[in-house]
């Protein structure tokens, strides 16, 4: 189930990943097509003369349908009930969230972030305190790393878990929906009780965290964690040994790892490759390198793989976290630097100057050394980084977020090439873009 | 946070004395701004630096993003690069040795325009529609050079700094004003 960075890497040849860029280009799975050609050839087309057999149909599947994970449109070019070419429309869901960035200060930034990927939203938050603390070069206090590793396991724990969920939805197994939506609640609940919202928490700042763990955290965190390995069980027996579940899935959207990597896709998707990249093991951020758990890594990268990985992964987050609870350090949770954090509350009640500051920061927010820094982190979908160029002000000058989603949706054309339309919901669900973060 | 401050005003020095050599990898110009790799080549030399960084072992192009530097001109660049409107930034990853790369290409303003990286790494597909559709840079040998994010029929590009945010009048029925 793990190997190290080398043995990952190692197995890969340059030749390997040229013969995959070469069959990547030629296997006509991508369909280039803009909207309103689509919409012009949607239905049935009549086969072509110099095309022998070419029966052709193009259909729109999506925005609103039920299993495509929010607003994903998939334009289909399909040859009886095969999959010949397809394309991901998105951007329904665009705010212009990166514009909405270079307007707010350093301290309003994680309430936007926050809004992309909504199923994990504290990764997003990291990523951009990590991308604004390396720009400062802050140092974040210790208890801060830890408290921040714990959010972070929970958070995977509740994305996959709604994965698990969704999934099994996608694929009839509408009993497990009501599974994984309990256990997610479960984890969202700690999650509220610490940062006092279920989702969208804007928990991690910009030099720390929001607040301290609360009195009982640690209960509350083992009521949790406890019930989970038993839960999980229940969910191999409803899933991994049911021979549809398995007939559904295996063999269901195959991708390899140099096509992974040749693709930008990241997470899940090439894990379940057998190549074993995590950046929490690989490149270590946060205290990911004093902790130790598995990376894991499926065989055959198809849609049963990509759910086996994430399943995996659950119960190595709560190893993650049962080793955050006993190494949890004591001190300051956000950094002792005046210029990043506000005064405590209690100063301001005797200190004019206190309050001043307080406001000032909450108002104007801090300036930060002019400069540009990438962060990355591994959230549930993949590698999650933020770029963040600042030219002196108290607000990003350009703030850009590289959401997983958005890079691994590229794979489907791929995956459902020649597959069979039934196939097209597993191997969408089994890709798990949010699509918040997709069109950010 | 002083040694950063220290560090930034040391690579500045640097920029201004002319005697000071160029740091140079893969042929082109290296800056390590808090670390961090960042290489400078002109729109001529981006594919060949691409490929070497390939062949070195950097598998991956994981980010292709635009920046709009209309409003800050005076950001730090080694010699010999002349500051341009547009940047377009891409970051590469080696797995084999945990490291990262950045590219950072300058574009001109009056031709917005620059290679398209798709041959070598085809996952940059999206990544470079979306610089085009917020940025207006065009990626020349990009297969499918259309908007993404933005509705196909929308004019102007919202991520350039001179893009007027449009506003929605609001009317508040029971208020005069």
């Amino acid at each position: 189930m793990s190997a190290t960075d080398t043995t990952a890497a190692a197995r890969l040849s340059i030749e390997a990943l040229d013969s995959a860029l070469v069959h990547l280009t030629a296997d006509g799975g991508v369909l280039r097509l803009s909207e309103v050609e689509a919409e012009r050839l949607s239905g049935y087309q009549p086969p072509a003369v110099e095309e022998p057999g070419g029966e052709r149909m193009i259909m729109n599947m999506g925005p609103q349908h039920p299993s495509t994970h929010g607003v994903l449109r998939l334009i289909l070019e399909l040859e009886g009930e095969v999959i010949r070419r397809s394309k991901p429309v998105v951007g329904y869901l665009h705010t212009g969230m990166e514009k909405t960035g270079e307007d707010l200060t350093y301290v309003q930034g994680c309430t936007n972030v926050t809004r992309m990927d909504y199923a994990s939203p504290l990764f997003s938050e990291l990523a951009f305190a990590l991308g604004a603390e390396t720009l400062l070069g802050v140092e974040v206090p210790e208890r801060a790393q830890w408290i921040r590793m714990l959010m972070c396991e929970m958070n995977r724990l509740s994305s996959h878990l709604l994965f698990q969920a969704t999934n099994g939805m996608d694929l009839g197994a509408a009993s497990m929906m009501l599974y994984g939506w309990r256990e997610r609640e479960e984890v969202l609940r700690f999650l509220e009780l610490v940062s006092g919202l279920r989702m969208n928490h804007n928990y991690i700042r910009v030099g720390g965290v929001a607040a301290d763990l609360p009195d009982g955290w640690r209960d509350a965190a083992l009521a949790v964690l406890d019930p989970l390995p038993e839960r999980i069980e229940e969910f191999e027996v409803l899933l991994s040994g049911q021979p549809i579940w398995r007939e559904r899935l295996q063999g269901v959207g195959v991708i390899t790892a140099e096509e992974a990597i040749a693709l930008g896709a990241t997470g899940p998707i090439l894990r379940s490759t057998g190549y074993a990249w995590d950046l929490r093991r690989n490149m270590p951020y946060l205290r990911y390198d004093q902790v130790d758990f598995d990376v894991c890594v499926g065989t055959y990268g198809d849609s049963y793989d990509r759910y086996a990985v994430r399943l995996a992964e659950i119960g190595e987050s709560i190893r993650i976290i049962r080793q955050v609870l006993d190494k949890m350090p004591a001190g300051p949770y956000r950094v002792q630097d005046k210029k990043v954090t506000p005064p405590p509350r209690a100063r301001i009640d005797e200190s004019m100057e206190a309050l001043i500051h307080h406001f000032k920061i909450f108002t104007e927010g801090f300036k930060v050394p002019e400069g540009e820094a990438y962060a990355a982190v591994e959230s549930p979908r993949g590698e999650l980084g933020c770029y963040m160029v600042s030219d002196g002000s108290g607000k990003p000058y350009r703030m850009h977020i590289r959401g997983p989603s958005f890079v691994n949706l590229q794979t489907l054309p791929h995956l459902m090439k020649d597959s069979m339309i039934a196939d097209t919901v597993a191997i969408v669900s089994s890709v798990d873009p949010i699509m918040g973060e997709v069109d950010r | 946070m002083g040694d950063e401050t220290v560090e930034a005003e040391a690579t500045e020095g640097e920029a201004a004395e002319p005697e000071e050599p160029v740091e140079l990898a893969y042929g082109v110009a290296v800056t390590r701004p808090r670390g961090e790799t960042v290489l400078h080549p002109s729109r001529e030399q981006l594919l060949d630096v691409v490929r070497a960084l390939r062949s070195d072992g950097f598998w991956m192009c994981v980010d292709v993003c635009g920046v709009d530097y209309l409003t800050h001109p005076g950001r730090s660049l080694p010699r010999g690069v002349e500051p341009q409107r547009f940047e377009v930034v891409a970051g590469f990853l080696d797995h084999g040795g945990a490291r990262r790369a950045r590219v950072r290409t300058q574009v001109p303003a009056d031709d917005p325009t620059c290679p398209s990286l798709f041959r070598i790494h085809p996952g940059v597909e999206a990544m470079e529609r979306e610089a085009f559709d917020l940025f207006g840079i065009v990626f020349d040998g990009h297969p499918d050079m259309t908007r993404i994010l933005m509705p196909e029929d929308w004019v102007g590009h919202p991520l350039r700094k001179d893009y007027d945010i449009g506003a929605i009048p609001v009317q508040f029925k029971a208020a005069h004003s």
